[in-house]
């Protein structure tokens, strides 16, 4: 039974250790905030931080994040960045169908922690990993650069 | 699905009929759903649970939360904010006590009025068909809350006043919440009557109040079909025969049953289900089958032969859609004929949710938790099967994940796959039925192939005299139950939408179909803009070929053809100011193609210009760079929703025009994920600009109509730029192999 510390505290999972973390926080635990796209960490819609590293859960076995610091989508907001991301995502309105935003408040999340002040290419290297159907890229970008002005 | 369905199940419910869905439709009479239990005059029943419940749409608890609830699917279009806009507004409600949840399958209450009396979100009809009805659930209630302040405060109803939630007299300085007045409200009489405002008054209307589900789609909090968990539930995943029309031969589960968490194994028409408690076991064991199919009634088609085959088709007249004039006399009788082919590939939608459904069956009934499109048809379907009466199937709608229109399926087939499972397995428990992105890729139910033939000859002004427009391809509503409402005379109306309504003033306008359902056996549907996603490429594209025949400007040549159709030229305009269009675009700073094309188009009764701009690589490589976009969809309610939808309707038209494309060969899908089936990503989207005309005229919808002008301005300005003009989808490497 792997064990994890997930937003801060030690979980225990009652799944076979090849369960893709994505599979183990949904259905092991209960925590549905995380979403599955594609299985083949083509979509992003999975991001997950694993010790502060954006990681696409749906890729992942539980065994490789046996003792790790998880982070999902429910506790990303308890840390300023976090924060400042779903602040600047609800003050712009991105999301439409909202499936995949998730995975990329966590992306964008992880971009902000390691580059405060990121240009349009930092952001299209981020973030072209986290595919939205909808189409809400313009707004993501901007609220990307909202969420960088807020925390300068 | 688009606005000709108007009352259309009211009028031909035979159609309905038709497809097997059942007798029960007939004795759904569509009422007005704003009337409460009460009905008019009465007073004294309007509180349910403790909550000033006035109409089905509206809840006010004594707390002072309003809760709205919608009729139609949210699948990101911003339809709850949409509705709950035109509630809150007749109310004068404060915009964040207001909450929106999902309404039931209840045609009789929740019937969207454009389709008679079947419930359903799709054809961007939700804010049009709704638009006084929820103004008049809000006024209702107003009225009431009012009532009961008058009541209490012993003074004329015509002197309280109500903003934001706060109903007051100005005389005595009386206020009060309308958690306060809920109670007393509920025991007014309901009115008959009640005025609307004047648009000259609207406080919430035409303001862009913000999104009700940003909150919860950012913290990880909405409920979508995939978060539903019920206590003991089984998730199920399929395997489908690797050919449309294929069936289960012979299945060796042992492997599957060996794998832990593993209960079930059942056949299925439709393939094999494994169950197990959790997706991941349920996948390995659907991996670990062994499945002999019989392929004898198997679909065996190539999308190279179909498009060839219907080459072959598009040289013959098919039947006639629209007939002004004789075009073929005309181009007889013309020294020169323009023609062109057009082709268009097999689309899957590819929601981000993977389809799903959550369905539990006992004694008292079925209950299902779906993002639910199309109430109506899915409760019949789920009636029909279990042998239940109608009320029997209860349906949870709750947020989906996208759908561009294929959660509308008019075969209801995910839903009918899952009852298939939960029937197996006897009701012991309820299923969650996941399709993993491979089976949603591969699933079927695409927007069709077609393929266009168009001939046109020009006045010797360059003005053209003659357009002859011939449409090949599968129909979508032949078979279903929607065929009586949408095909008539042999023409389904989703086949030639946008061509045989082309609005340009052409003397001789022709428009010819051919549908081969006979032959193409590959399961279609609606895709987001439905039939325009094909024709306004096709007409707007080769309108675009004609100006450039005649030597003029394809704005201006466009403005000529089209005084009867002020809306069409109204956004035209707009969008080419906007964009700059008499100005010459910036060139390259590394010498690299630029160009600029245009588009208009209406459908769903809005109207769409775009300006789409590009650098193109001397490789062949391109990027689009900006898209300017007008929109004319009558009041906008909201804004900030109708920029967004055509943001997003430009870049799921972007991704199709670029790379999307669903190939068979040999009857075999040769797309699984992502990896091969592309869609738009961050660097691709381009700067979006978005302009709204104002307008008096009764809103329209904008969840579609973004859609279809993007590609033909795309293959507009690829063309300006190189010469080269792009008459096949998707774009893919056209540019670079020339």
């Amino acid at each position: 039974m792997a064990k994890i510390n997930l937003n801060g505290r030690d979980v225990a999972v009652d799944l076979p250790d090849d369960t893709p973390l994505l599979w183990a926080l949904r259905d092991g635990l209960d925590m549905t905030g995380t979403k599955y796209g594609c299985g083949i960490a083509m979509c992003g819609a999975c991001t997950v931080h694993v010790d502060g590293q954006p990681t696409r859960s749906c890729v992942t076995p539980l065994s490789a994040v046996a003792g790790k610091k998880i982070t999902t989508i429910e506790a990303v907001g308890e840390a300023k960045v976090g924060a400042a991301v779903q602040a600047a995502w609800q003050k712009l309105d991105v999301v439409q169908c909202g499936y995949c935003q998730s995975g990329q408040i966590m992306s964008a999340t992880a971009l902000l922690a390691s580059n405060p002040k990121p240009s349009d290419a930092d952001i299209d290297a981020a973030m072209s990993g986290n595919v939205c159907r909808c189409a809400t890229y313009v707004r993501i970008r901007a609220a990307i650069h909202e969420a960088a002005k807020t925390l300068a | 699905m688009n606005f000709r369905i108007e009352n259309a199940f009211q009028t031909t419910r035979r159609g309905f009929l038709k497809g097997g869905a059942g007798l029960a439709l007939a004795i759904v009479t569509p009422v007005m759903a704003d009337t409460p239990a009460a009905g008019p005059g009465l007073a004294g029943s309007t509180m349910v649970d403790g909550e000033f419940s006035p109409s089905a749409f509206i809840r006010i608890g004594t707390d002072g939360m309003v809760t709205i609830v919608s009729k139609h699917l949210e699948m990101g279009q911003g339809v709850y904010t949409g509705l709950a806009t035109l509630v809150a507004e007749e109310l004068d409600a404060d915009w964040s006590k207001v909450k929106v949840e999902g309404a039931p399958a209840d045609a009789k209450r929740y019937n969207n009025l454009f389709w008679g009396p079947a419930q359903g979100t799709g054809g961007s009809t939700a804010i049009a068909n709704s638009f006084e009805q929820m103004r008049r659930a809000g006024a209702t209630a107003r009225a009431m809350l009012v009532a009961a302040a008058a009541e209490q405060w012993k003074v004329p109803a015509s002197q309280i006043s109500v903003k934001a939630g706060v109903v007051s007299h100005a005389a005595s300085g009386r206020k009060a919440g309308f958690g306060e007045l809920a109670e007393a409200a509920g025991r007014q009489a309901v009115p008959a009557e009640v005025k609307l405002k004047d648009a000259k008054d609207f406080t919430l209307i035409g303001r862009s109040a913000p999104r009700v589900d940003s909150v919860s789609k950012t913290t990880g909090r909405a409920i979508f079909t995939q978060d539903v968990k019920l206590p003991g539930m089984l998730t199920a995943v399929v395997a489908h025969p690797p050919r449309f029309g294929g069936k289960v031969a012979s299945v060796d589960d042992k492997a599957a049953r060996a794998i832990a968490g593993v209960t079930d194994v059942v056949t299925i028409p439709n393939g094999v289900a494994v169950l197990a408690k959790d997706f991941w076991s349920a996948k390995k064991g659907r991996d670990a089958l062994k499945i002999e199919w019989d392929e004898s009634a198997a679909y065996r088609g190539s999308s190279d032969a179909i498009v060839a085959r219907y080459r072959e088709l598009a040289q013959t007249p098919g039947l006639a859609a629209r007939k002004d004039g004789d075009a073929e006399a005309a181009l007889g009788a013309a020294g020169k004929v323009i023609e062109a082919e057009f082709a268009f590939p097999f689309l899957a939608h590819a929601s981000m949710e993977p389809l799903n459904c959550v369905m539990k069956l006992d004694a008292t009934g079925c209950e299902v938790w779906n993002g639910e499109q199309l109430h109506t048809g899915d409760q019949f379907a789920l009636a029909k099967m279990f042998g239940l009466k109608l009320e029997q199937v209860k349906l949870n709608m709750v947020y989906a994940g996208g759908s561009f229109g294929r959660r509308a399926n008019p075969q209801s087939d995910y839903l009918l796959e899952t009852a298939q499972i939960v029937q197996a397995i006897n009701g012991r428990a309820p299923v969650k039925l996941v399709w993993t992105r491979e089976d949603d890729t591969r699933g079927g139910y695409y927007r069709p192939i077609y393929l266009h033939r168009v001939r046109a000859a020009l006045d010797a002004k360059g003005m053209p005299v003659a357009w002859q427009q011939r449409i090949v391809g599968q129909s979508i509503a032949a078979g279903s139950p929607f065929e009586g409402m949408l095909v008539k005379d042999g023409i389904d109306m989703l086949s030639v939408e946008g061509a045989s309504t082309l609005p340009y003033a052409i003397p001789n306008l022709n428009v010819d179909l051919h549908t081969t359902n006979s032959e193409v056996k590959v399961p279609v549907q609606w895709w987001r803009s439905v039939g325009s996603t094909h024709t306004g490429f096709a007409t707007e594209v080769f309108i675009d070929e004609l100006a450039g025949v005649a030597g003029k400007d394809p704005v201006a040549y466009r403005m000529a053809l089209l005084d009867k159709h002020p809306r069409h030229a109204g956004v035209l305009k707009l969008a080419a100011e906007k964009a700059g269009w008499n100005k010459p675009l910036a060139p390259s700073k590394d010498g690299a193609k630029r160009g600029r094309g245009v588009a208009v188009h209406e459908s769903f009764a809005s109207f769409v210009a775009q300006v789409v701009e590009v650098t193109v690589q001397k490789d062949g490589t391109f990027k689009v760079d900006r898209v300017v976009c007008a929109v004319d969809c009558g009041i906008a309610v909201n804004p900030d929703v109708i920029a967004a939808q055509m943001e997003g309707g430009i870049g799921y038209a972007l991704a199709a025009a670029l790379t999307g494309s669903i190939t068979l060969k040999d009857g075999v899908v040769e797309q699984s994920n992502f990896n091969d089936y592309p869609v738009l990503r961050i660097n691709e989207m381009p700067k979006v600009e978005v302009h709204i005309v104002k307008s008096a005229a009764k809103p329209t919808g904008v969840g579609e109509p973004g859609v279809p002008p993007l590609a033909p301005a795309l293959v507009n300005a690829l063309h300006a730029a190189t010469g080269k003009r792009i008459r096949t989808l998707p774009i893919g490497e056209q540019l670079q192999t020339a």
